[in-house]
């Protein structure tokens, strides 16, 4: 634990010299207040900056290289034509009011008007038609979802002042995309790292693989040891190929030097040899014969194409493009591939020799985070090609044609099929992608709105890949390589456990860096180019591999002298802060990272045993001189992947230097995220109860935002008086939860009171309702568009309806105003209609002529459903995207604490009101203060919630202190402060007070630890929960009881009660249950044949004689006519009774 | 007549828990004698002023005081608005909120001169049952504010809506009877909502008797509670550093310190009982902690409408009704 002594301004480290190592006994000074390059480096990064910086990397650099990379269009059909793209914007948001009139939109109304915030995708083009050639500029192509807060979007740079003119919340974070009116987060998506050697062992075989990713192609390419030999495997080919003739199609024929590259020690040509032979038994000797070998082995392909191939072509084709497609191939030379091949082989065998070679996949250093700006960019790149695809054909098609005017391409450019594309993607959440095959659904996720924190966790919210169901803890437990990168406590109890997690709070996704200028740095730095040399020193154990972003750079004999230069590099800010560099002494290779998706976060750097960050350089950040981004320039902090970050030797606090430490931890409460971040103490909880906390906090009802009024959400709640709680923490403070609290201070006493408040269940004092503790107000919304149809008719709203006989309004239509729409303030009861819609009967094509003045209308009412009655909060009538008129209710209850309202504190420990108490029968102690709430002592043994008690403790303390405690995880106000701070206003040192009974009115036997505790209003309460039903709506099909509460349904005598009612005998209460009182049916039965029979003529005998009633389940009857529909006839054998 | 050699029934405040006197039987086997309760009543005002009062009931059972103190908090009536009729209100506090808070505020109408509402009476009310009052605020922008001021007073007219705010609509003879002063609210300076230009509330609210049983906004005290008188006995002779630590672990102006730096109880009235002393070893033994256990320490704090001195009255009376009924029922039997 770091101990930070306030107000110790002693800048000792200034003066104190590098050089000096007899220094080295002196204990550092822990620098005082180092949590405040918590706040600076939020400030820069932000608490969702992931998203944004991933997004603002895709519309401003990798949207430019992806039409880039598909700039030409050529027809098949005219030589001469061609389309090029020769640059292409993202612009700003705006909206199409028709009539092609656009104009500047903003975020709210998006939302409000059920529109995509989205931008202008434009290119500027070169083509032909004719003979000449054509420039156009600022041709739309499309249009891009924007995220909010993004480089392109209204609302980047604008101040609180600014933002609140345009209804948005300022401490909202952005990162969400409004499709549709609907706010959608595309979530982090979790993967195995791309272009990286995985050596593993799959049930007994020793394999490596490598998935192979480039923008063209993803495929995967595995190398594994079978019966001492070794095999190349990969899709395209149905068996596996002797790796010798892979070696041999690559171009590396002579077996001598295929060895030379395995390694030439004599354990290496013993291991090898078999393979070697293996090739000499298929006759394979020349390239062309290996590239014939492995022709014979190719998957038939289903679609052959037109121009047709020698199996051994198709062969050299793909060794080209894409078998390990992520090497480069230089002039078709494959040498590359080759070198690369024989280092996946020289891993099987080591690992077949060495069982800890495996790599772990569960590692975080071998997984990658894929971010809206990935995944959208694949998107974007499938639908441009789509769309290049179709021009192309639609160009073969007409080019031919002869026609009066020319052939026109920009005509055929069409920007429906790319906004359509990625909105339905967006709002849909199934990202299709066809030329990677990859069909992933639930990629978005509708933004959970139901308080701040859920809405924040959700934007940190990481998504792993694999399968629910599957049984396997590996992917599930906590990975010691998560460590400060995602929350330890924060992920779901149940089926998604352990797969969905969230990061923690200082973690950074990098974006993709240009890997040229560090490949430069790297070769100055005294990388060799492996092509220059042999196979003979790339297996010299002195010679280490560097490896850039998976593939092979070159190869360095001072591999320490090379990563700590280019480590140096870095610092001194010659090559991006996100390089990570790091040594793998068992695979004797340095790895230099520059690609996206990596986690990684900022240390302290540690030279000589003393951190470089001094104390006037906080003094310097406290000032608002310096930055975070000025302590990454000078070097003094730097970002560590995990890879990196299990290279170094990270001290803990100050105290932990030693000699190898490399780095110092910034703030230790920085391994927690946003959502354990809420719980005071949590490091002295069982960790579960962190774990219960972190998905309750998400449910608890609060603020969601300064402009939450403005706000017509489907479902949102608010509490009415909501504070700030008493112990905060750091965490609490940077994430501005107490500026948008969800939860009360409510005065606790733990006791146990009148047995209502067994198994967790809470005792409410009524005053403190009355008083309006826990009220809270629900928002729902109701909406519906008023259309005009393709054949002249449109829908209409029409006003109030009156009796004829009193001449008042008809109770239905009372709330309504005069236009047909309910008015502002009116109270509305259940079946009640708020809109009084009606719509006309024949909406299809061309049902009339002329004239549409008599069409018949149907009402549509759009009414009010629900027990208790809600107030209307706004109206709003405007016009959708399909330009109909939209019209939106707001209506709004407010909810008291009721028993059975459910309530919990930040520490997982939730339960429900069992009873609410007059003030004068609740317990009150010397100074007359009654409790909030009783809690029940049996809530803290089992669950060990120590936290709770501390915070009930530094809650009291500051109450009388007038101040906020604080309950940071790893640190916090100490509890021998807080004693002594209660002990000076001459309360109890242990929080517990002298109490009287409220009812007897003598003192209880037991002092009452009692004190004030942050409780949240759940959004579980009763009145969304109480059911019953004596009669009611049945289902048509089976005339049963229909099931649901909002179907007002039945409540079910299931089997196992009938089971109960069976063994008890009581068969009369059975029959009434499960029929008389659901769905008995008369029925006509004929005894002659036992089939039934219809108004006492049975229709097979033709004839009444021996027709019987009798009643049955309705059912069973509609069972037996299915079953004779399906020609099996149940015949029923009836006996007197 | 608290007889200085009266036997004080003690109740020990151990370290852990309350035990009581072993010699002392409590009520186990008293017998009630109104002659024995006569003479063991004592009552002593301490303080009494317009908000506060504190005196000390001595030689009851628990069960009397207690009555007193649960009468007062809920069975003692007051006016408090009842009814919000909601004309206009378009600032952003919603109605029902508001409607509350309006509920809340407390009024100086004294409840004795007015009579409860019955099933019958109508929706209007009565003169003699219902009080009224208006509301009615909206807010504008200051024509002479300059540009460049930024603080909300000088920019905004009405853009903070008090309880002052509220207007008294006399009901039929009411005016002659009251004057607005005597009804409307204890204070002026409650804040209710804050508008913003364009804002506008107009509301009639209707205030009614009521007890604090049916809402805690009809209860006339903040509170009303009492504690027993601690008794603090030194067991030695506590001289010295420890003797400024004793009087550390008590309240100001409990411990005091003799010329010889000897602790000697001085006043343990005032004590807050926070029992800090058994924290220290040295100090353990030394002191025995406890409470008189039929020395009620009463303190009602009124809201405003009633004085409570005539709060604790009106509580007796209602125990006096109660009784009254109580008897009138079982003799009817």
């Amino acid at each position: 634990m770091v101990e930070l002594k306030m107000g110790d301004h002693n800048v000792e480290a200034t003066t104190w010299d590098p050089g000096d190592s007899k220094d080295w006994s002196v204990p550092i000074k822990p620098l005082t207040e180092k949590w405040k390059l918590v706040p600076a480096f939020l400030q820069v990064k932000g608490l969702v900056k992931q998203h944004i910086d991933s997004f603002n990397h895709f519309i401003n650099v990798d949207i430019k290289k992806i039409v880039k990379a598909n700039e030409l269009v050529t027809s098949g059909a005219d030589p001469l034509f061609y389309l090029k793209y020769l640059d292409v914007r993202v612009g700003k948001p705006d909206i199409d009011d028709g009539f092609n009139i656009t104009k500047a939109t903003t975020p709210h109304e998006c939302r409000l008007r059920d529109t995509t915030y989205s931008a202008p995708i434009t290119v500027d083009i070169e083509y032909t038609r004719g003979t000449q050639r054509i420039k156009r500029n600022n041709l739309l192509i499309g249009r891009m979802p924007l995220m909010l807060r993004c480089s392109n979007c209204a609302l980047t740079g604008k101040s609180e002042f600014e933002l609140s003119k345009l209804n948005e919340c300022p401490l909202d974070p952005g990162g969400y995309f409004v499709v549709r009116g609907q706010e959608k987060v595309i979530l982090i998506q979790e993967q195995l790292s791309w272009n990286k050697m995985l050596t593993e062992d799959f049930n007994g075989v020793v394999q490596c693989q490598v998935t192979s990713s480039t923008h063209e192609k993803k495929s995967r390419t595995l190398v594994l040891s079978k019966h001492g030999k070794y095999y190349l495997k990969h899709n395209s080919m149905t068996d596996d190929i002797p790796i010798v003739v892979i070696f041999k199609a690559l171009g590396v024929v002579s077996d001598q030097e295929i060895q030379s590259l395995i390694g030439i020690d004599s354990k290496s040509q013993n291991r090898f040899g078999a393979s070697l032979i293996d090739a000499y038994n298929l006759k394979v000797f020349t390239q062309q014969r290996a590239l014939e070998y492995m022709g014979s082995k190719l998957v038939v392909k289903r679609f052959q194409s037109a121009t047709t191939k020698t199996p051994s072509e198709e062969a050299r084709e793909l060794l080209l493009t894409t078998i390990l497609a992520h090497v480069p191939v230089d002039n078709f030379n494959l040498q590359m591939k080759a070198i690369y091949v024989s280092m996946m082989v020289r891993r099987v065998m080591a690992a077949e020799l060495d069982k800890t070679l495996f790599d772990d996949r569960d590692y975080y250093g071998n997984k990658r985070l894929e971010l809206a700006g990935s995944l959208l960019s694949m998107m974007f790149e499938d639908l441009f090609k789509r769309m290049n695809w179709e021009l192309k054909t639609i160009a073969d098609k007409n080019i031919p044609k002869v026609k009066a005017a020319q052939f026109d391409v920009v005509k055929h450019m069409r920007a429906a099929q790319i906004t359509a594309g990625l909105e339905s993607a967006i709002s849909s959440g199934n990202w299709t992608i066809k030329r990677f095959k990859m069909e992933r659904a639930g990629v978005t996720q509708v933004l959970s709105r139901l308080s701040y924190i859920s809405a924040l966790g959700m934007m940190t919210r990481v998504n792993s890949q694999f399968e629910k169901t599957r049984k396997v803890s590996g992917p599930r437990s906590l990975q010691p390589s998560q460590w400060g990168m995602l929350c330890p406590s924060d992920t779901p109890e149940g089926e998604a456990c352990g797969l969905v997690k969230n990061l923690a709070l200082m973690t950074h996704i990098t974006t993709e860096v240009e890997e040229r200028p560090v490949m430069i740095v790297a070769f100055n730095a005294g990388v060799e180019d492996i092509r220059e040399v042999s196979g003979n020193p790339i297996n010299n154990p002195n010679v280490f591999l560097v490896f850039i972003n998976g593939n092979v750079l070159g190869l360095t004999l001072n591999h320490k002298h090379l990563v700590r230069n280019l480590r140096y590099m870095r610092r001194k800010g010659r090559m991006g802060s996100y390089v990570s560099v790091h040594t793998s002494y068992t695979q004797r290779c340095i790895y230099i990272h520059t690609d996206g998706g990596r986690l990684c976060r900022p240390y302290v750097i540690v030279e000589n045993r003393r951190p470089l960050v001094k104390q006037h350089h906080l003094d310097e950040l406290n000032r608002g001189i310096r930055k975070f981004d000025d302590f990454l320039l000078d070097g003094l902090i730097e970002y560590l992947d995990v890879n990196e970050e299990n290279d170094s030797f990270i001290a803990w606090n100050e105290d932990q230097i030693e000699d190898r430490t490399t780095h110092l931890e910034i703030e230790p409460f920085t391994l927690l995220g946003v959502c354990a971040g809420l719980v005071p103490y949590p490091h002295h909880n069982q960790s579960p109860r962190n774990t219960y906390q972190c998905a309750m906090g998400k449910q608890a009802m609060g603020m969601i935002g300064y402009n939450q009024k403005n706000r017509i959400d489907s479902l949102m709640y608010n509490l009415v008086y909501p504070h700030a709680p008493m112990v905060k923490s750091k965490t609490i403070e940077l994430t501005n939860f107490d500026k948008l609290p969800a939860g009360q201070n409510a005065t606790v006493a733990v006791m146990s009171y009148s047995g209502y408040d067994i198994e967790d269940a809470l005792i409410l004092n009524k005053a403190s309702i009355d008083r309006g503790y826990g009220r809270c107000l629900v928002y729902k919304n109701s909406k519906c568009t008023v259309k005009r149809y393709a054949n002249q008719t449109f829908d209409r709203i029409m006003g109030p309806m009156k009796d004829a006989l009193t001449n008042k309004v008809i109770f239905k239509h009372d709330v309504l105003d005069t236009d047909g729409i309910v008015a502002p303030g009116e109270q509305v009861q259940n079946k009640q209609i708020m809109i009084n819609k009606e719509m006309p009967a024949v909406t299809s094509m061309n049902p009339l002529q002329g004239q549409s003045a008599q069409v018949p209308y149907t009402a549509v009412p759009i009414s009010y459903k629900g027990p208790e009655p809600s107030y209307i909060e706004r109206v709003m009538v405007s016009a959708n995207a399909e330009e109909d008129f939209l019209i939106k209710i707001l209506l709004r209850q407010t909810r008291i604490p009721e028993i059975g309202d459910k309530f919990s504190s930040r520490h997982g420990q939730k339960g429900v009101t069992g009873l609410i108490v007059e003030q004068e029968d609740m317990p009150f102690n010397d100074f007359g203060i009654c409790p909030d709430m009783i809690m029940n002592p049996h809530g803290f043994p089992s669950r060990m919630t120590v936290g709770k008690t501390l915070e009930l403790l530094g809650g009291k303390a500051g109450l009388l202190e007038g101040k906020f405690h604080y309950g940071t995880a790893f640190g916090g106000s100490k509890v021998e402060d807080i004693q002594a701070e209660l002990e000076r206003h001459g309360f109890n040192y242990v929080g517990k007070d002298f109490f009287y009974s409220g009812i007897t009115g003598t003192p209880l036997e037991a002092y009452i630890y009692s004190g004030p505790v942050y409780y949240q209003k759940l959004k579980h309460m009763v009145q969304d929960k109480m059911h019953a039903r004596a009669r009611g709506p049945k289902a048509v099909l089976t005339r049963q009881p229909t099931q649901g509460r909002s179907r007002e349904g039945g409540l079910r005598l299931g089997e196992m009660e009938r089971d109960c009612l069976i063994s008890y005998g009581a068969s009369m209460l059975i029959m009434e249950r499960l029929m008389i009182s659901s769905d008995a049916f008369e029925v006509d039965v004929c005894r002659t044949c036992g089939r039934m029979a219809y108004c006492s003529w049975c229709h097979f005998c033709q004839s009444s004689a021996n027709v019987s009633k009798i009643s049955m389940p309705y059912a069973c009857k509609l069972l037996f006519q299915e079953l004779t529909s399906m020609n099996v006839v149940p015949k029923m054998i009836l006996e007197n009774y | 007549m608290a007889s200085k050699n009266r036997k004080e029934p003690l109740l020990y405040m151990e370290e852990y828990r309350v035990k009581q006197d072993p010699q002392d039987y409590g009520l186990a086997d008293d017998v009630f004698s109104v002659q024995a309760f006569k003479e063991k009543l004592h009552i002593k005002i301490v303080r009494n002023d317009e908000d506060g009062l504190e005196f000390d009931l001595i030689g009851v059972y628990p069960a009397i005081a207690n009555a007193f103190r649960r009468l007062m908090l809920s069975d003692v009536p007051s006016m408090a608005i009842e009814k919000v009729y909601i004309y206009n209100n378009t600032s952003i506090i919603q109605d029902e909120v508001l409607a509350h808070r309006m509920g809340l505020l407390p009024l100086r109408a004294d409840p004795r001169l007015f009579a409860y509402r019955t099933e019958e009476s109508t929706e209007a009310g009565t003169e003699q049952d219902t009080l009224e009052f208006e509301l009615k605020v909206k807010c504008s922008r200051r024509r002479d504010a300059g540009k460049d001021q930024s603080n909300f007073d000088d920019i905004y007219k009405n853009h903070k809506v008090y309880s002052g705010h509220l207007k008294w609509l006399p009901k039929g003879k009411q005016a002659q009877i009251y004057s607005e002063s005597a009804v409307n609210c204890i204070h002026d300076d409650i804040l209710i909502a804050q508008l913003r230009p364009g804002h506008e509330l107009d509301l009639r609210l209707v205030a009614v008797k009521g007890l604090g049983r049916d809402h805690a906004k009809f209860s006339p005290v903040a509170t009303a509670t009492y504690r027993l008188l601690p008794m603090i006995k030194l067991n030695r002779e506590v001289t010295g550093k420890d003797a400024y630590l004793l009087q550390n672990c008590f309240s100001p102006g409990v411990i005091g310190i003799d010329e010889n730096e000897t602790a000697y109880v001085k006043d343990a009235r005032y004590d807050t009982c926070s029992r800090n002393v058994y924290r220290y070893p040295q100090l353990n033994d030394a002191v025995t902690l406890a409470r008189i256990r039929d020395h009620y320490i009463f303190s009602v704090e009124s809201v405003g409408a009633l004085k409570p001195d005539v709060i604790f009255l009106e509580a007796v009376k209602v125990l006096k009704r109660k009784c009254r009924a109580l008897i009138d029922e079982i003799e009817a039997e």
